[in-house]
């Protein structure tokens, strides 16, 4: 086995970023990922992880209203962004739309790949309302699901668009 | 044709006043998940999200030789870091577990010798995650490397070195041999007899979440874990046992899982570990695996070859089969004597097959260890089967659907190998996905290059035999009403997502006639919940289900009691109904559900049930006759229809329609969303899915991540029409089966045979990828068969074989004595 030693400990940086609406300031270690400062930090654990590697979509987050994989980004990369997690959805206690559909056609299973889907497919509608099923597909092609075969999800993206359309 | 069937006899299965049929206000309906809410927006605590103060961080030092002998192992120089705590090796842990009374043959941290690379051999315990992950390479670890046993092949051949001490002979876990009437009788009188090799890869479960357990003593002796298991009784069982603490004394929460299939339904090592940890240094310890190591602790599909063969008369008709499987089993015994059972217990159920020879054998190999995956040893044999009946049919020139048609097993039977089937709803099946996918007019007339195939399978609805041997029930649950009108559910079940808890509280509100949604479920806590024995084996609806029907119908007295007594009433005029208890001959005349459980109070004390269940006795009598009764079947068909690229041979599968015979949706929902996730790994498991290894580079795992490991993506993933068959079944809560696991299993074979109706090649090994089908669109080129697959299944000593004679040849389900034998 090598040797390996303890990099000495780096000065905490301190992030400014706006989550979910809210300012905050908080001293991070400068090589902890947005993932890590969510999750281990800010003590948001709605943002889930299953590979840590960019692989599975998991972890999407939104900064600045993009989907972004919340493990391939440090946290000081996001200095003075705008980062959205699934506890910042609902508008107080009222759901998002998303969450809402997401609930009642059973799209969430485990519920563990769920917040990375509901912002992936927020962003989807932010920029297109009436997505078509390849759009979706396209979409969210980069979020794994192990249980539901996405096909309520798809489901569920759709009432949540056309409720939010104003469709009845 | 449910009325007229009895329920089948013994056990404390009760399903008390409500019976299938009876219109119902909660079950049968779509409702979402008691849970939903919690899962959309974040508030599901799964167990990497838990945080404890002063919380100290664990990892593992795993194996990086696939067999090796432990020299020494030096923590010193890992200790020495700042911020490490504790470290701990095999020796501190000394006690076997596993999860099978039979294969106690783990231990915590590798004792002697690592078995295969990702084998934990020591462990570290620090401040925080990155001190303990540098710490772990600081350990000083020498191995020394053994020969290595690479698969079936050097398993059956490789007596010495042996990767454990015990099993049948060598490498030889286990084998089985069981013989139920004159298979060779039976090949005699057939008009046609094929025999196939037929080979399915391994491949794993890969839940999005990783495992993850925390760990807390307190310093009045007790121990807490909180772990992603779907058996936390079972770890309960495993702690206790090697750490010489009483089983009062700890306590198992089962967190909420990201996802199961099987894969957390072993006790594992990192459980046993930061549990020992807690206790050493008085501070909660967690553990999260990386995605690399979900890979390493794996329990999933087995690798497993077969040799069937099989006898039919011109129509079709089964005169005997004889199934051969061999399983590459991985390092340690984990599932794999019942897998290996599985792999040959459920052919019978689908099929009238009126003899069968089942041999099977289990080895050991230098590979992570195989267990159970969603539908447990029977995905391979049932692939097998109907591949093989796909070209019997052709054989035969029959439709492949007419022939299944033709001879189903009838409900209300038993089979030859002693399995008592009760509702049979696989011939409407076959039906509806005919129909639906307008089979008649596509099969063997689509263009070249696009086909269609069909196939069918059956699970069980809970193994009828508990996994260590006792008299108890397999699930409990209680139930509290208190004054306010609240109820409160208690049980041992584990939600892994498929919404166990959510039948809990649907099937406790229809029959107090109160909404699923004002009751409060409490599940998975070996502390404050009565035992289930777990979310595996499909068990969880029709045994959970049954004990809560119990307990809620044993409320629902005491409460009618106490409102019949008060609106001078008889007992059975009192109707619960929209959360009010009422006379039904004037339903203006009764009181609020809170204002009758206060009554009942009054009369009764307070409202606290019980209910459990035990599933009926099979009537197998024989050594391995525990392994295939369940109480109920459920039973699924599919029809899948793809193209396959003529150039690269890449298959596209368009779209699935599968009908699923489920007795009776408990939330029709959750059912579909059931069968389309089984669908959707089946889909995996059929075209792309395989967990392989680099023989020639040390057994190093050639894909353990996310990206390496292909898994069906939006893009993969195809459309899915769906149909419930409602026959309920006697036995089932509302006479409800299984819907988790059973419908994964057609879709495999489904796949392979329309590759086949597409460019008339056969691809006998799972998965059915891009390249065997070119390669054997190739071999067909050139005048060949056209087949990929393995040509021979090796040669085995199988023993004797336990003769047990079919019940329509006289068996009273016991085997023969040897005198018996002799004649």
């Amino acid at each position: 086995m090598s040797d390996h030693r303890v990099i000495p400990e780096p000065p905490k940086t301190v992030l400014h970023m706006k989550v979910n609406g809210v300012r905050i300031e908080e001293a991070i270690r400068p090589h902890k990922t947005l993932l890590e400062v969510l999750r281990e930090d800010l003590l948001l654990t709605g943002t889930k992880h299953g590979c840590e590697l960019g692989e599975c979509g998991t972890c999407a987050v939104l900064v600045d209203g993009e989907p972004v994989l919340s493990c391939l980004v440090l946290g000081v990369a996001c200095q003075g962004k705008s980062v959205e997690t699934v506890e910042g959805m609902a508008n107080g206690p009222e759901l998002h739309p998303l969450q809402e559909a997401f609930a009642e056609l059973g799209a969430a299973q485990c519920g563990y790949c769920t917040p990375g889907f509901l912002l992936t497919a927020k962003e989807l509608l932010d920029r297109d309302p009436d997505p078509s099923r390849e759009t979706m597909i396209a979409a969210l092609a980069g979020n794994l699901c192990r249980c539901t075969g996405y096909l309520k999800i798809y489901e569920a993206i759709e009432l949540a668009a056309a409720r939010m359309r104003g469709v009845k | 044709m449910s009325a007229k069937r009895s329920q089948n006899d013994g056990g404390a299965s009760s399903r008390g006043s409500h019976r299938a049929g009876e219109p119902t206000r909660v079950v049968g309906k779509p409702l979402r998940k008691v849970d939903a809410t919690d899962k959309v927006t974040g508030k599901t605590l799964f167990a990497d999200d838990l945080v404890r103060p002063r919380m100290l961080y664990c990892k593992l030092l795993r194996s990086h030789l696939p067999h090796a002998t432990i020299k020494n192992i030096d923590l010193g120089p890992a200790l020495a870091m700042e911020g490490v705590v504790a470290g701990l090796t095999g020796a501190e842990m000394p006690i076997q577990f596993g999860i099978l009374p039979v294969s106690q043959d783990e231990h915590a941290l590798a004792l002697d010798k690592a078995r295969f690379i990702g084998d934990p051999i020591a462990a570290i315990c620090a401040e925080d995650e990155e001190t303990a992950e540098a710490a772990i390479h600081a350990i000083k670890v020498e191995l020394e490397p053994l020969p290595t046993i690479t698969g079936i092949e050097d398993g059956i051949k490789i007596d010495e070195p042996r990767i454990h001490d015990y099993g049948t002979r060598g490498n030889v876990h286990k084998v089985v041999n069981l013989q139920f009437g004159d298979v060779e009788a039976g090949f005699a009188e057939a008009d046609h007899v094929r025999d196939d090799v037929i080979f399915f890869e391994g491949n794993t479960h890969l839940p999005m979440e990783q495992h993850a357990s925390l760990a807390e003593w307190s310093a009045d002796r007790k121990l807490t874990l909180w772990s992603s298991t779907q058996t936390p009784h079972y770890v309960h069982r495993a702690l206790a046992k090697v750490l010489e603490m009483p089983a009062a004394r700890v306590r198992v929460i089962a967190c909420p899982n990201g996802g199961g299939f099987g894969g957390k339904s072993d006790p594992f090592n990192h459980e046993i570990v930061v549990a020992k940890f807690a206790m050493m240094t008085g501070r909660p310890v967690k553990v999260t695996l990386t995605r690399e190591e979900v890979f390493y602790c794996h329990r999933g599909r087995h690798p497993v070859l077969m040799r069937i063969k099989t006898g039919v008369k011109k129509d079709g008709a089964i005169t005997g089969m004889h199934f051969q499987s061999a399983l590459d089993g991985g390092a340690y015994g984990s599932y794999g004597v019942a897998s290996t059972f599985y792999t040959g217990a459920l052919q019978t159920v689908t099929y009238k097959i009126p003899r069968y020879h089942f041999q099977g054998i289990r080895l050991f190999t230098n590979k992570a260890p195989c267990g159970p995956k969603r539908g447990h040893g029977t995905p391979q044999p049932r692939h097998a089967l109907e591949v093989q009946l796909d070209k019997i049919a052709e054989d035969l020139k029959m439709d492949p659907a007419e022939i299944r048609l033709k001879h189903l097993t009838p409900p209300d039977s038993v089979t030859a190998n002693y399995l008592k089937i009760g509702s049979m709803g696989l011939g409407e099946c076959i039906r509806k996905v005919v129909a639906g996918s307008d089979w008649k007019n596509k099969h063997r007339k689509l263009p070249y290059g696009r086909g269609v195939g069909i196939a069918c399978s059956s699970y069980l609805s809970g193994a009828g035999l508990p996994i260590y041997w006792n008299h108890m029930p397999h699930s409990g649950v209680q139930l509290k009403l208190d004054r306010s009108g609240g109820v409160a559910v208690f049980c041992g079940s584990t939600d892994i997502g498929q919404g166990s808890d959510s039948v809990l509280a649907y099937v406790v509100a229809e029959v107090l006639g109160i909404d699923p949604f004002d009751i409060r479920v409490v599940t998975a806590d070996t502390d404050l919940t009565p035992v289930d024995l777990g979310s595996y084996s499909s068990r969880v609806t029709l045994m959970t289900g049954n004990a809560a029907l119990q307990a809620a119908e044993r409320a629902r007295e005491l409460v009618a009691k106490a409102v019949a007594e008060k609106l001078e009433a008889k007992v059975n005029d009192i109707v619960f109904a929209d959360g009010r208890v009422f006379r039904a001959s004037n339903p203006d005349e009764g009181y609020s559900f809170a204002k009758a459980v206060q009554y009942a109070e009054a009369k009764f004390g307070t409202i606290g049930t019980v209910g459990s269940y035990t599933p009926p006795r099979s009537p197998g009598r024989f050594k391995g006759a525990g392994v295939g009764p369940s109480p109920a079947y459920s039973y699924s068909a599919a029809v899948v229809e793809l193209d396959v690229d003529p150039d690269t041979g890449a298959p596209q599968v368009h779209k699935i329609w599968i009908g699923h015979d489920i007795g009776k949706s408990i939330n029709p929902l959750l059912v579909e969303g059931q069968v389309e996730g089984s669908v959707y790994m089946g889909l995996g498991e059929a075209i792309m899915e395989e967990m392989v290894y680099r023989e020639n580079r040390n057994m190093v795992h050639k894909i353990p991540s996310m990206l390496e490991y292909k898994s069906p993506t939006t893009f993969e993933m195809c459309d899915v029409e769906t149909y419930l068959i409602e026959d309920p079944d006697p036995n089932g809560p509302f006479g409800a089966k299984e819907a988790g696991q059973g419908p994964l299993l057609p879709i495999m074979p489904a796949v392979a045979n329309a590759v086949y109706d597409a460019v008339g090649v056969r691809i006998d090994e799972i998965p059915v990828t891009a390249e065997k089908i070119r390669r054997a669109m190739r071999d067909k080129e050139r005048g060949r068969e056209g087949r990929f697959g393995p040509t021979k299944f090796p040669d085995v000593d199988w023993g004797d074989p336990l003769v047990v004679p079919p019940p329509w040849e006289g068996g009273d389900g016991k085997p023969l004595e040897e005198e018996a034998l002799k004649k």
